[in-house]
């Protein structure tokens, strides 16, 4: 997996919890919180969201890495080819 | 034996919730109802052909779709419910009726401040800081030690007539503590009905728990209903199976119990503590549900949503002296919503007012009719004397009538003293001394229908997602 398709795994994740943000602007570098009305439950469902969708475990030490779209695929893109 | 992963006690709001949030997560689910019907405290039923709706009078904690951070739009995308599904109208206007005086509110804030200006000009400075020090409190903490809402108040207001035509809207909504509340609670409560608002939809409570059933569906969760849980058998430190009513064994990890806590640890064996019973609230409602062929704006009663009345110089909040406390009270009339798509068939008005358990179920089944009857007629008089005057009256006019009192609500919901907004001590956390079974709905605390969604949730969340 590239480092742009987890984005879109990311992005595709944050479409499904909350289908009422506009996602077609999102700044990869720039904290999806400042960007979008996401709250600490929504980050929850993200991380459990991996877990259930693509076998992804983000312990809870972790979920900072989160924090932005880059970030998040620079954190979850080597975990994504780990497992194939 | 049958195995789950959580089973879940009561098909009520509270846990569908969790329900959907669990199953949505892949845990083997399972919601135990003892009544026929779901909803729990807040559900329907039909008597010859017309329906009722029992706990809803208006959702509370409506805000409008641009806004994101508030309870409705958290609980829907915790849901994966669309807005557009739970089809809510706007309330009119609704008002606390004291005796010469008029506080009306709506789901525009601005209407209550200027309605404190106009009647306590006195008073307008402190309650606006009053309300910013409630809109900057955080009232997700659930571990905030217990402060008087009365006292924290008084801080800020001098004028006690205001201060009770605050109260009473919040602690008829909301409270299970006798004239007083805990002030987080306090908070929720004024955010969800100043703050925020009333809505309906057009349909009823049913609309809201059919969506949750059909979710939960969805996601995979087993419910079944008249399947009562009887026992929930412990070693002293966790859960190790719950014994149906019908005498049958079910295992689960967890047990999420939304029953109440003093029913829930009456419940326990061995038993928790020595009198489980006295952790039950006294505050028992009756309310009475008369339907007219007219609407009520034909009646002249068609400005007012909800209208929260206290007849006395001080509000009283408190378990009722006689079977029914008729000084103070609610109307409701579910046809004043500007609903967009018609219109409810028929004039519905709702009253309720506090009540007293001991006396409701001291009578045998025949002086309860009686009783019953004669109440009605009294609530409905206590009642009209704040609304305008009208030829029409329950007894004379009405189609049909309903009423229920703290034995009705013990009966289909098991709740002890037909307490409906449950225990006094809140256990905020949900968690009790065995470590696999939690408490969620009106003893965690989260009270209204959006409290009980975003209580299911919060426990799920909390402690059997991680």
């Amino acid at each position: 997996m590239t480092n742009d398709e987890c984005k879109q795994v990311v992005l595709d994740i944050i479409a499904e919890i909350a289908p009422d943000e506009d996602l077609g602007d999102v700044k990869p570098e720039i904290a999806l919180r400042e960007q979008l009305d996401l709250d600490s439950m929504d980050f929850l469902d993200i991380v459990m969201e991996l877990r259930k969708k693509h076998g992804i475990e983000v312990p809870e030490a972790d979920y900072g890495e989160l924090a932005s779209l880059q970030s998040c695929a620079d954190y979850l893109t080597p975990k994504f080819n780990a497992l194939v | 034996m049958e195995k789950y992963d959580v089973a879940i006690i009561g098909a009520g709001m509270s846990g569908l919730a969790a329900g959907i949030r669990l199953a949505h997560f892949g845990k083997k689910v399972c919601i135990f109802e003892r009544h026929y019907a779901p909803g729990g405290l807040n559900s329907f039923y039909a008597i010859r052909g017309r329906k009722f709706d029992v706990g809803l009078h208006a959702m509370t904690n409506f805000v409008p779709a641009e806004v994101k951070k508030a309870p409705l739009p958290r609980i829907l995308r915790q849901l994966r419910i669309s807005r557009e599904d739970l089809n809510l109208s706007e309330q009119k206007s609704s008002r606390t009726a004291f005796p010469g005086i008029d506080l009306r509110f709506s789901n525009d804030f601005e209407l209550l401040r200027s309605e404190v200006e106009r009647v306590f000009p006195k008073e307008i400075d402190r309650f606006n800081a009053l309300v910013r020090a409630i809109e900057s409190y955080d009232d997700t903490i659930l571990d905030a030690p217990y402060e008087s809402a009365r006292e924290v108040v008084a801080g800020h207001l001098k004028d006690p007539v205001l201060v009770d035509m605050i109260f009473c809207p919040l602690m008829y909504y909301g409270s299970a503590t006798e004239d007083d509340m805990d002030f987080s609670q306090f908070v929720v409560m004024f955010k969800s009905i100043f703050l925020e608002g009333f809505a309906r939809p057009l349909e009823g409570i049913r609309n809201i728990i059919q969506l949750l059933l059909k979710r939960y569906r969805e996601v995979g969760g087993i419910r079944k209903m008249k399947t009562g849980v009887a026992k929930i058998v412990s070693d002293g430190k966790r859960a190790i199976r719950l014994v149906l009513d019908s005498g049958d064994e079910v295992k689960a990890e967890s047990v999420l119990s939304s029953a109440g806590v003093a029913e829930t640890f009456r419940m326990c064996q061995p038993g928790l503590e020595a009198e489980p019973l006295k952790r039950a609230g006294r505050l028992g409602f009756c309310e009475t549900i008369n339907i007219f062929e007219e609407q009520p704006e034909e009646f002249g009663w068609g400005e007012d949503t909800i209208v929260f009345f206290n007849d006395s110089e001080r509000f009283e909040f408190r378990e009722s002296k006689d079977l029914v406390d008729l000084r103070s009270g609610v109307i409701c009339i579910p046809n004043n919503f500007d609903y967009e798509e018609g219109q409810l068939p028929e004039g519905i008005v709702r009253l309720t007012s506090l009540a007293n358990y001991d006396q409701w179920t001291s009578y045998s089944p025949e002086d309860y009719i009686v009783k019953k009857n004669e109440w009605r007629t009294r609530i409905w008089d206590s009642a009209k004397r704040f609304m305008p005057e009208t030829e029409i009256s329950e007894e004379h006019n009405a189609l049909e009538r309903d009423m229920f009192t703290p034995k009705t609500i013990e009966r289909y919901t098991w709740h002890a003293n037909g307490a409906i907004y449950g225990a006094p001590q809140k256990l905020k956390d949900g968690r009790t001394p065995l470590e696999n079974l939690f408490i969620c709905g009106t003893d965690q605390g989260f009270l209204g229908i959006i409290g009980s969604m975003l209580s299911g949730i919060t426990i799920a969340n909390t402690h059997l997602l991680r």
